[in-house]
C-alpha cells in the first residue's frame, strides 16, 4: 500500500515544533509584544520580483474577486502598526509559488515581528537574543557576528559588492569555478551579487553562530529604507546560522510616495521579465499615508529554523505533508 | 526532442548540454529570499563519464537527449569494433573499442550487457553487475584455507585481475560484482 498518506516528519518533530512556538510566545509575552493574526487571503499582493504567488477567486455570484495568498503577512501588519497597535508579532503560514527544493516548500511558516522606535542595531540585538533562546539546547553558538553586506563580499571575493565593474566580476567568476554566471548574469549587477552571495559567500557563513549581514546595496532591497549616510545601500539585515538563510529584516520605509513608487517601477519590471502581473496593495499605500511608525521588522523560517536544531537536511524532515503529500 | 525546464531536471534525466548528451545527477534549487532563483546541478557527460557542476537561472530548460539503454548480447571483437546484438530483433550495433573502455575486461561472448545508444549510435557500455568467468590463471592454492584472509590475484578469461581466496583454483569459474571488481563467490558448474 502506498505510504503517500504519512507524515514526512517523526512525532518527534511535531513535538519540538509545538515547544518552539511556546518559547517564541514566551519570548514575545515577556517583552510585551502583541500576537496577532492577519488574513493569509488579501486582495493586494508583494510586488517583489523574485517572488511568485498563488491566486484564487472569492466568489459571490455574479461577481468573482481575485484574492491573493500572502507571500508574507507584511503589508497587513503594517496597516495593524499605522493603526496604532505598537509592537507585535505573529506566527503564520506564507506562499511562495514555485519554490520547492531542499530548503523550500511553495507553504510554509513564518515569525514576523515588528519594532516600534526599533533601530536596526536594536533589532539584531533581539534576533541575536531570541536565536540564542531558540538553539539553546539544540546548537552551541558561539557569540553573534555582524558583517556589513560589502564587508563580507570583500571578504571571501575581494570584489567590490557596490561598485560593479563586469570584468572584475567575470574574472572573479571564471577563476572561482563559478564561470556560468558570466552567461547568467551579463551586466546584470542585482543579478551577480545573487549568484555570487548564493554559491561563494552563504555556505561560508555563521558556522555554529548567528551571522548578520547588513547594509544591503540598494538594488536590493524593495522596502527597506535607503540608509542615511549612504544612499548605496539600504538598511537591510539577513540571518544565517550553519549557511542557511534564516530571515530578513528592515528599517521599515514609511515614505507613502516611496513605497508606491517602488511598487510601480516593481510592477514594471515583472512586466518586463514576464512574471504574473501584482496588484499594488492601495491599502498599504493608504496606511503609509496615514502614517507608519518608526519600527524595524523581521521575518524567521520557523521550518529552517527546526531543520538546524534537528540537523535535517532536507525541509520534508520537518514538515509533516510537504507539497507533494499535501 | 523534449524540451525540460530546471523543474524537472529529475535524477537520471537526459539531456544535451554543449552539444554532448548527459545525465542530470543531483538538482538543488538555491534561491536567496528576495533574489533570484537558481538550479546547482550535477551532471554527468555520458560520452566522457565526467562529472560537472552547472549552475542554470531557475525556469531555464535544456533540450532532452535521445539516450537509450538497451540490453545487448556481446557478440566479438574484430580487434577494432566491439559487435552486440539485440536478442529480440537481432539488430547489431559497433562500438569502437575506446569507447567500451574498461567495461571490455569484463565481456565475454554471448553474455548481456547494457548498451547505451545516443541518437541510435552507441555512446557506452556498461556490463552486467555480475559475472561468471573463469580463472585462467593464479598462484597454486591452499586446500582447506576458507578464511578468505589476505588472497591473491586470479587472471580471469576476459582479461580482468581480480583479488580471490586463497583456495580458489585455476581453471574454477567465479562470479564477481563488476561495479567494485571484487570476488563475490565460487560458481559450481
Amino acid at each position: 500500500m502506498s505510504k503517500e498518506w504519512q507524515p514526512t516528519c517523526t512525532s518527534d518533530v511535531l513535538r519540538l515544533r509545538a515547544q518552539l512556538y511556546n518559547k517564541i510566545r514566551d519570548f514575545f509575552s515577556e517583552r510585551a509584544v502583541l500576537e496577532v493574526e492577519t488574513p493569509l487571503l488579501g486582495s493586494g499582493c508583494g510586488t517583489d520580483p523574485q517572488l511568485d504567488f498563488f491566486n484564487t477567486y472569492y466568489c459571490t455570484p455574479p461577481l468573482q474577486h481575485k484574492l491573493f495568498l500572502q507571500t508574507s503577512p507584511e503589508f497587513a501588519m503594517k496597516r495593524l502598526l499605522a493603526s496604532g497597535s505598537g509592537s507585535i508579532y505573529q506566527i503564520c503560514k506564507a506562499f511562495r509559488n514555485g519554490e520547492s527544493g531542499r530548503f523550500h516548500n511553495p507553504e510554509f511558516t513564518l515569525l514576523e515581528w515588528y519594532r516600534v522606535g526599533f533601530t536596526l542595531p536594536e533589532l539584531m540585538d533581539e534576533i541575536a537574543e531570541l536565536m540564542f533562546l531558540l538553539f539553546k539546547d539544540y546548537i552551541a553558538l558561539n557569540d553573534p557576528q555582524r558583517f556589513s553586506y560589502q564587508e563580507i563580499f570583500q571578504h571571501y571575493t575581494g570584489l567590490n559588492a557596490l561598485e560593479f565593474s563586469y570584468k572584475k566580476y567575470s574574472d572573479y567568476a571564471q577563476s572561482n569555478n563559478v564561470a556560468d554566471a558570466v552567461t547568467i548574469c551579463g551586466y546584470d549587477h542585482g543579478l551577480w551579487l545573487d549568484f555570487i552571495f548564493s554559491h561563494n559567500i552563504q555556505p561560508n557563513l555563521g558556522q555554529n553562530a548567528v551571522s548578520m549581514i547588513f547594509g544591503y546595496p540598494a538594488c536590493q532591497s524593495s522596502l527597506a529604507r535607503i540608509n542615511k549616510d549612504n544612499s548605496k545601500i539600504t538598511d537591510r539585515v539577513e540571518v544565517f546560522i550553519n549557511g542557511v538563510e534564516l530571515g530578513n529584516g528592515y528599517y521599515e520605509l514609511t515614505d507613502a510616495k516611496e513605497q508606491s513608487k517602488r511598487f510601480d517601477e516593481e510592477i514594471a519590471f515583472r512586466r518586463q521579465i514576464k512574471r504574473p502581473v501584482t496588484v499594488k496593495d492601495k491599502h498599504l499605500i493608504a496606511a503609509l499615508e496615514q502614517g507608519l511608525p518608526e519600527c524595524s521588522g523581521m521575518a524567521i523560517g520557523l521550518d529552517r529554523i527546526l531543520m538546524l536544531m534537528t540537523g535535517s537536511s532536507i525541509i520534508d524532515e520537518v514538515l509533516n505533508f510537504p507539497i507533494h503529500r499535501a | 526532442m523534449a524540451i525540460y525546464s530546471t523543474n524537472e531536471f529529475k535524477s537520471g534525466l537526459k539531456v544535451m548540454l554543449d552539444n554532448d548528451p548527459c545525465a542530470i545527477i543531483e538538482n538543488e534549487f538555491v534561491k536567496p529570499g528576495k533574489g533570484q532563483a537558481f538550479n546547482r546541478v550535477k551532471i554527468r557527460n555520458l560520452k566522457t563519464g565526467r562529472v560537472i557542476e552547472r549552475t542554470f537561472k531557475s525556469g531555464d530548460s535544456l533540450e532532452g537527449a535521445d539516450v537509450v539503454d538497451v540490453v545487448m548480447q556481446y557478440l566479438y571483437s574484430d580487434g577494432e569494433f566491439r559487435h552486440f546484438m539485440v536478442p529480440d530483433t537481432f539488430e547489431q550495433y559497433q562500438c569502437e573499442e575506446k569507447t567500451v573502455g574498461d567495461a571490455s575486461k569484463w565481456l565475454k561472448d554471448q553474455d548481456s550487457c547494457t548498451v547505451t545508444l545516443w541518437n541510435d549510435a552507441t555512446l557506452s557500455v556498461t556490463p552486467a553487475n555480475f559475472v561468471e568467468l573463469a580463472i585462467v590463471e593464479t598462484d597454486p592454492g591452499v586446500r582447506g584455507d576458507t578464511s578468505g584472509g589476505g588472497g591473491k590475484p586470479a587472471s580471469l578469461e576476459t582479461g580482468a585481475v581480480v583479488r580471490v581466496p586463497l583456495f580458489v583454483q585455476q581453471g574454477e569459474i567465479i562470479k564477481v560484482d563488476t561495479r567494485t571488481g571484487e570476488y563475490i563467490s565460487r560458481v559450481k558448474e
